[in-house]
């Protein structure tokens, strides 16, 4: 009889797991990656297939050298490569990818303590250390394959494109770019980040099944979208705001980067917050800053403000 | 008189004025960036130290008690001067190189950090070895900094290329490559100490 412990209620069970959690997350970034592929041709699927497997053979290396349980089927390494891939321009050499995917896993994530000490978004990590260190082989773009092919007959194998915001940061024209190429991907961009079509549908199905909500990405786009709008080139309420929602890594950020579990709130009304935080931020950066994208920086900023934010909006407890 | 060899070695691992008691961490993030403006910076801090170590252990019952920072500041201050007066005239590359972080070994907390902590109330040999130990800790620790940022953030060694093609991780010739490196050591060192520990 001593073995029987009756555990504090409630008792309810779920059949929900971290696996399942993970490899779902991964999934639904599957048709991104696809049009990806699809956009810039076979080596961008070498170039997500190598940070998978270098983020997975990181994790396993060092939690066999910390003498921790080899926790790789969990899928969350693989999930920081796979979105650490998408920020990498189809370019990008080899080794750049495995130290991008070796950052963050170990310096973003392991060396705090693993899955759900990190404080910041591991593939985040990864690809600001990347800019920093490498900004000519991490600003490389390609334009798209089907626009390139009578560059074959030249003798080029790619022709290099900046993105829809370098191009506007650098005051140039976007040279034909229409707000359906941008919303299908047919730019100069990372791998996963430039078909918005695909992004969507992933994300809609994270959505629907209720494994993200709605309050960090809608708020997010709309405050990009609001502050975009408002501060205009051409005075106040010029603003182009359906650019600014369709281009750069702003999507793929909102609904894939932002809300992962460890590194957003857990309230719904510090979500808010966090989400209009990532907007201003990431339009300031865009509008005044130095980089053409802030997508990155301004998640990984919010990042290290989500403890305060869960501080201050921590639910009532009932009965106080 | 006998020589306690003790004094000495705590500087280098076990008190290392960056790693262990984080002092002067300023310096150290800002001037780290090379080999051979660690090495200069370290040089030159090892030098104040010892010298203000010197005369603090000997002016340390002169000195009313109410104003003893102020005397302290006074002696160190001398002593910052010297070294960079020297460096202008021997080695004005390396005094460009460092800039305002050369003046600013007077506040540097390691100097300060011995001199109340330790020399005012040390005997004058001890406060000697003290200094050396102190000053070479934090010598050791600059080159140690500055040759990962400079063989990892430019891929050269005291300004001589290792490989040709090695394409340079600009991350740590940057504060935010000094930021974690400089972490990174400290928890190295932690892992150590945690490891004596359970011996």
């Amino acid at each position: 009889m001593k073995n029987l412990t009756a555990s504090y209620s409630p008792h309810l069970h779920t059949k929900e797991s971290l696996e399942k959690i993970m490899w779902l997350v991964f999934i639904s970034l599957i048709p991104s990656g696809m049009a990806g592929v699809l956009i810039f041709g076979m080596r961008a699927l070498w170039v997500i297939f190598l940070g998978i497997i270098s983020a997975i053979a990181t994790e396993a290396l060092i939690q066999l050298m910390a003498k921790k349980k080899v926790a790789i089927s969990d899928g969350s390494a693989a999930l920081t490569g796979l979105l650490l891939s998408y920020n990498l321009p189809v370019s990008s050499p080899w080794w750049l990818t495995v130290t991008g995917s070796f950052i963050a896993v170990a310096i973003g994530k392991q060396i705090f303590g693993g899955l759900g000490q990190n404080i910041f978004n591991p593939a985040l990590v990864g690809r600001v250390f990347l800019m920093a260190s490498w900004p000519k082989y991490m600003t490389n773009f390609t334009s798209p394959v089907n626009t390139q092919a009578w560059f074959k007959f030249s003798g080029y194998d790619a022709i290099t494109a900046a993105t829809p915001l370098t191009l506007i940061k650098e005051g140039k024209p976007l040279l034909g770019i229409s707000y359906m190429d941008l919303f299908l991907g047919k730019h100069g961009g990372c791998i996963g980040e430039v078909c918005i079509l695909a992004i969507l549908a992933g994300a809609l199905f994270l959505l629907i099944k209720k494994y993200i909500s709605w309050h960090i990405p809608i708020t997010y786009i709309l405050t990009v979208a609001i502050f975009t709008w408002i501060f205009g080139p051409k005075g106040a309420f010029s603003g182009d705001w359906l650019f600014a929602i369709l281009s750069g890594g702003l999507i793929l950020g909102a609904f894939f980067m932002a809300t992962d579990y460890v590194t957003s709130p857990l309230t719904r009304k510090g979500q808010l917050i966090f989400g209009v935080g990532c907007g201003v931020l990431t339009a300031v950066i865009r509008l005044w800053g130095g980089y053409p994208e802030g997508a990155s920086y301004a998640i990984l900023i919010m990042n290290a403000t989500t403890p305060i934010i869960d501080r201050y909006t921590k639910n009532r407890i009932f009965g106080k | 008189m006998k020589i306690n060899t003790k004094e000495f070695i705590k500087g280098l691992i076990k008190e290392n004025p960056t790693f262990v008691l984080a002092l002067g961490l300023c310096p150290t993030l800002a001037v780290s960036t090379s080999l051979s403006n660690g090495l200069g910076m370290g040089i030159a801090a090892t030098f104040v130290l010892l010298g203000s170590n010197i005369i603090i252990s000997l002016i340390k019952n002169l000195v009313p008690n109410k104003i003893r920072i102020p005397c302290y500041i006074v002696v160190i201050a001398t002593f910052v001067t010297i070294a960079e007066l020297t460096m202008k005239a021997y080695s004005p590359a390396l005094n460009r190189a460092l800039g305002i972080y050369v003046p600013l070994i007077v506040v540097n907390c390691i100097v300060l950090g011995r001199a109340e902590a330790y020399a005012s109330k040390a005997s004058l040999l001890n406060s000697i070895l003290d200094a050396l130990g102190m000053g070479l800790g934090f010598t050791l620790a600059l080159l140690l900094i500055s040759g990962i940022r400079e063989i990892l953030g430019s891929g050269t060694f005291f300004g001589h290329t290792l490989i040709k093609e090695y394409e340079p991780i600009f991350l740590f010739a940057l504060p935010s490559g000094a930021l974690l490196v400089i972490g990174l050591l400290m928890s190295f060192f932690n892992i150590l100490k945690e490891r004596k520990l359970k011996q």
